[in-house]
């Protein structure tokens, strides 16, 4: 098998400017905005495949998850986006097959684990930020392309006599509908199990009325209509998501180039550095919280954070901390263990933090704070190790003291004569959720009610100790201790089992419920990992590895 | 057919050899299929000619004498019949992974949606080619020719039933609803169009009634040659039964056009400059750029060159290749490449694909040679009359909306081209809006028995012994 993730081919950049789109084009008309879908057949990310039947890689989702970000920001007069095909009698094939055939298993999960947060970014813009997406499926509707249009808040399908929603996953490939297909079918559409059951198993898919009859699409519409029916429906959803908006004026902010320095794998933000060393197969990752002056804008109110657009302290250093980690994530395959440092000043971050909470009835700001969740839920789902040092100079409160908690470990330095201090806000009490629906701090203490009931509402900076009293600490060091401890505890982490920790490390994030977004990588993704590495899917036989070639799929039929 | 209807009544109404009278859950899907049907029949086929007795050949039985009754029958009243070709032997799949065991006389779990797809994807096919040359009755060029494309009708109409039989026998509900789709797509149709691009073309007139006929019905052929290579025996055999029939479809078109061609060459040296068009008949870039539009098109029918699907059919043993058993030793075909020229970086390269992969394009290639076949018997017709004028058939990588060609432009000899160079000649190559116009004003109807329009020459000699001058249809009973 040929290893796009390989050594020679240049690194993925996830930055991208809707000038250089090469699949995708959108336009704007008013409140609606129609984004269409015609990928480049030769526009692959890597040599190999032909993105035909708008199939899609990890580049054509990058400009995806691009379209979708810039929409909230840039184009907030937007409430309603169709999503369309650009192509004849084909709405979207789903992941290109031979990109999945050709790929090392870390590639894939990154790229199924890429395409299914930007699915739920999608989703979570319909009820979060009043921006709900349509899908106009004018042809086939295959895979992901079906998975893509359930992420949507409604489905709309061309009743053509040929035109299917299928996931033809498991009969074809052998492997699972990797963007959240299955759960989505279930939990958000409440398609029967049975029906599901029936639906995933027939690869041709469900057209016309029985599409409708079984909730895989809201409605089906002639061929010569089609366009007609679902601007009437559009124009229809305007009117829904244009009630109770949050104030301010609706004046998009560009969301201008990060255009970090570049020195091998290290990148260096203005807020964000991330500096790798393959050797120790560790990487720093270093925010700087926010400044006096940083808080006198937020003070000014809604619309003096509106005017500082992609250069507020917390939507630019946010930002910047979405692409380190995406990049550790795809560039830096080998390493292991990140250590997170917050610097800056605790009380400055708090008093940030208040102010932005004050200003959050503004619709800027509101998307600012729905933005600083989705990068910690990114965290939250990156399959390395973290670790927060605590130690000199460091300031993990409010946001920051968010990385702390979605930390595997917490490392504090209790040094009397420089105490590093940790605090609260109310950032911590709900603004910042996790996938699963509860807050860091809910999660570190879930068994610890009182606690967190005496954390909660606490505004004080708390010293070293009162915060180990506090349960937000893992391993409390003095400075004599430091050194050789941290460096002990990251010698130890980088030596066991990747895959080990990874799982492990997945399993214990998330105490306490589930959601259906939860659901979708504790689930759905935690088995098709699995099932990507079983012989039935990429063995030499595999109905993965061998389709599109002339041998049949040959299964070994022990159930584990 | 009604459920009081004992087996003699209804073994005479639809005659078959599938133990109709014996099977009451298929009575029943047919018994609803069947005024579906004859409501499609009325509303979509040649309904102005309905009330005339047409002498027609109707297969009563699968004996040597049976399949060919001829006699004068309103279409209404045709019997369309079920006939599987009968199996004396123990039948074995053909071709793929499991090619030499026994085929399977049910439809076997693992292929049912496979199976059912290639199926209704023929099925799809049968009733679109009736409602496309609905209109055609109106401008038939003799009583001789309106007879043939009646013929022509009852058999497309009774492939639709053969190909039914097996959706409603085999494949349970699902069957059912795939039967009653079959009825409610309709060729060209906006919202409702029929599955394969060559059978929403419009067919306004005999030229391209012939060419369709010659190059479409032909494709026809080989696809059911290919799945009469079927390791689901009742669908090889369904199909071996229909191939009987398509043999004169092709009979039609192929021997039409020859007419054509050898009216065209008289008028040719009839008209002092040589001018075809002068004389009322059809010049000879026309019947060129025709037969480029509709072979092209037909070429397209046989699906991607490089298939996935395609591997799979065969590898399943569900569709073999033309004349598999007979032609082939390797029927498993898992090793071997085929090399077919693809294009690369704009420009055309040789590439070596998996033979698997492959299949459709070596279907093709029998098909190609067919048609090419009948190319020379065309010519051979202009050299005996005295013109200079030769015909050829494009490349097949000209004008192709499927497969790895589409969305490449290429002149008729195969050469790569820009697309300004293809716009800028296409109307020398293909058939223009003035074409039909031209055509249309020179077919008018010619209903006198032995009478023949003047653009085409008469055959030489009439259906089953009868004379060229015979009654064929029965305009006024």
């Amino acid at each position: 098998m040929q290893q796009p993730a390989a050594s020679s081919p240049a690194p993925v950049d996830f930055e991208v400017e809707p000038e250089h789109y090469r699949h995708w084009s959108v336009a704007y008309d008013g409140a609606i905005a129609r984004v269409t879908m015609a990928v480049d057949p030769e526009g692959g990310l890597r040599e190999g495949y032909e993105l035909k039947l708008n199939s899609y890689d990890l580049g054509v989702d990058i400009e995806l998850a691009d379209i979708v970000r810039r929409m909230r920001f840039e184009h907030p007069e937007v409430r309603v986006v169709v999503l369309r095909s650009g192509i004849d009698r084909v709405f979207c094939a789903g992941a290109n097959i031979n990109m999945l055939g050709q790929s090392t298993h870390a590639w894939k999960v990154n790229f199924c684990k890429f395409t299914n947060e930007t699915r739920c970014e999608l989703e979570e813009a319909t009820g979060a930020s009043q921006q709900a997406y349509v899908a106009a499926c004018n042809g086939t509707t295959a895979g992901g392309g079906y998975e893509l249009a359930l992420a949507c808040e409604e489905i709309y399908l061309q009743d053509d006599g040929n035109s299917a929603v299928s996931l033809p996953e498991v009969p074809l490939l052998g492997v699972l509908p990797g963007t959240g297909g299955l759960t989505r079918l279930v939990d958000k559409r409440k398609v029967r199990r049975d029906r599901a059951d029936v639906f995933s198993t027939t690869a041709e898919g469900i057209r016309g009325k029985k599409a409708k009859q079984w909730r895989l699409v809201d409605d089906v519409f002639p061929r010569s209509k089609f366009d007609e029916k679902v601007a009437v429906r559009a124009t229809a959803l305007v009117q829904r998501y244009s009630k109770d908006l949050p104030a301010g004026e609706r004046k998009g902010v560009e969301l201008t180039a990060l255009a970090p320095e570049v020195e091998g794998n290290d990148r260096r933000y203005r807020h964000v550095a991330l500096e790798v060393d393959q050797t120790a197969r560790t990487a720093s990752l270093t925010i700087t919280g926010p400044t006096a002056d940083d808080v006198a804008i937020l003070r000014r109110g809604g619309e003096a954070a509106q005017q500082a657009g992609a250069e507020l302290w917390a939507l630019r250093a946010y930002r910047e901390l979405d692409d380190a980690l995406l990049h550790l994530r795809v560039n830096n395959p080998t390493v292991g263990l990140v250590l997170v440092r917050a610097k800056g000043d605790a009380q400055t971050v708090l008093d940030h933090d208040a102010a932005l909470v004050a200003a959050r009835d503004h619709w800027f700001v509101r998307e600012v704070l729905l933005h600083m969740g989705r990068v910690l839920r990114r965290m939250d789902n990156t399959s390395r190790s973290f670790f927060a040092l605590g130690d000199r100079g460091t300031a993990f409160a409010g946001n920051l003291l968010e990385l702390a908690l979605a930390a595997d470990r917490f490392y504090l330095l209790d040094d009397s004569s420089a105490p590093v201090h940790v605090g609260l806000g109310e950032l911590n009490e709900g603004a910042l959720p996790m996938a699963h629906g509860l807050t860091r701090l809910q999660t570190r203490l879930y068994g610890e009610q009182d606690t967190l009931d005496g954390l909660v509402g606490n505004r004080a900076l708390l010293e070293p100790s009162a915060a180990d009293d506090a349960g937000l600490v893992t391993v409390l060091l003095d400075d004599i201790d430091w050194d050789d401890d941290v460096r002990i505890a990251i010698e130890e982490r980088v030596s066991l089992s990747p895959d080990a920790l990874t799982g492990m490390e997945q399993n214990l994030r998330f105490a306490g419920p589930e959601t259906p977004e939860s659901k979708i990588y504790a689930r759905l993704s935690a088995w098709q990992n699995w099932i990507f590495i079983r012989p039935n899917a990429t063995g030499p036989e595999g109905a993965l590895t061998l389709y599109g070639r002339p041998e049949r799929p040959s299964f070994d039929w022990q159930r584990v | 057919m009604t459920a009081t209807s004992t087996s003699v009544d209804l073994d005479a109404k639809i005659p078959n050899n599938v133990g109709l009278s014996d099977d009451p859950k298929l009575q029943r899907a047919l018994e609803q299929w069947l005024p579906k049907y004859l409501e499609w029949w009325h509303d979509m086929g040649p309904t102005d000619f309905e009330h005339m007795p047409i002498f027609l050949r109707t297969a009563v039985s699968v004996d040597r004498g049976g399949w060919a009754n001829y006699d004068y029958v309103k279409m209404p009243d045709y019997r369309w019949g079920i006939f599987l070709t009968p199996n004396d032997s123990e039948p074995t799949i053909k071709c793929g992974d499991d090619a030499g065991t026994p085929a399977w006389s049910d439809v076997p779990g693992e292929h049912r949606n496979a199976l059912r797809r290639i199926i209704v994807t023929q099925a799809d096919t049968e009733p679109a080619s009736v409602e496309q040359q609905r209109m055609l009755g109106h401008v038939a060029p003799s009583l001789y020719d309106l007879r043939n494309l009646f013929q022509v009708n009852v058999e497309e109409g009774r492939h639709l039933w053969a190909m039914v039989y097996l959706l409603q026998k085999y494949f349970g509900r699902d069957g059912r609803d795939e039967a009653e789709e079959l009825l409610l797509r309709r060729s060209g149709d906006e919202d409702k169009p029929r599955i394969l691009g060559a059978f929403n073309q419009p067919c306004d007139h005999w030229l391209s009634f012939f060419a369709f006929t010659m190059f479409t019905d032909r494709d026809g052929k080989y696809q059911l040659a290919a799945l009469a290579e079927s390791g689901f025996d009742p669908l090889a055999r369904s199909t071996q039964f229909m191939l009987t029939e398509e043999a004169h479809h092709l009979f039609v078109g192929d021997t039409g056009l020859q007419r054509i061609i050898k009216r065209s060459a008289e008028l040719q040296q009839l008209d002092p400059n040589g001018d075809v068009r002068a004389q009322g008949g059809i010049d000879f870039d026309l019947i060129q750029r025709t037969i480029n539009y509709w072979y092209t098109y037909s070429l397209d029918l046989f699906g991607g060159e490089i298939s996935s699907n395609a591997s799979t059919f065969f590898a399943s043993g569900l569709k073999g290749r033309y004349h598999e058993t007979r032609r082939y030793e390797d029927h498993k075909a898992l090793t071997g490449d085929y090399r077919l020229p693809v294009v690369e970086n704009g420009k055309v390269v040789e590439k070596d694909v998996p033979l698997r992969t492959a299949m459709n394009e070596v279907l093709r290639d029998a098909y190609v040679a067919d048609c090419e076949k009948v190319i020379g018997r065309w010519n051979k017709t202009l050299e005996e009359s005295g013109s200079p004028t030769r015909l050829t058939l494009p490349s097949r990588l000209f004008h192709r909306h499927q497969g790895i060609y589409a969305g490449h432009h290429f002149d008729p000899q195969g050469k790569l081209i820009t697309v300004e160079q293809y716009e800028a000649n296409v109307h020398r190559w293909l058939l223009v809006p003035e074409d039909n116009d031209y055509l249309l004003s020179i077919m008018k109807p010619c209903y006198e028995p032995g009478k023949f329009a003047n653009w085409i020459a008469p055959p030489t000699k009439g259906i089953e012994g009868r004379p060229t001058d015979f009654e064929y249809v029965k305009m006024h009973d």
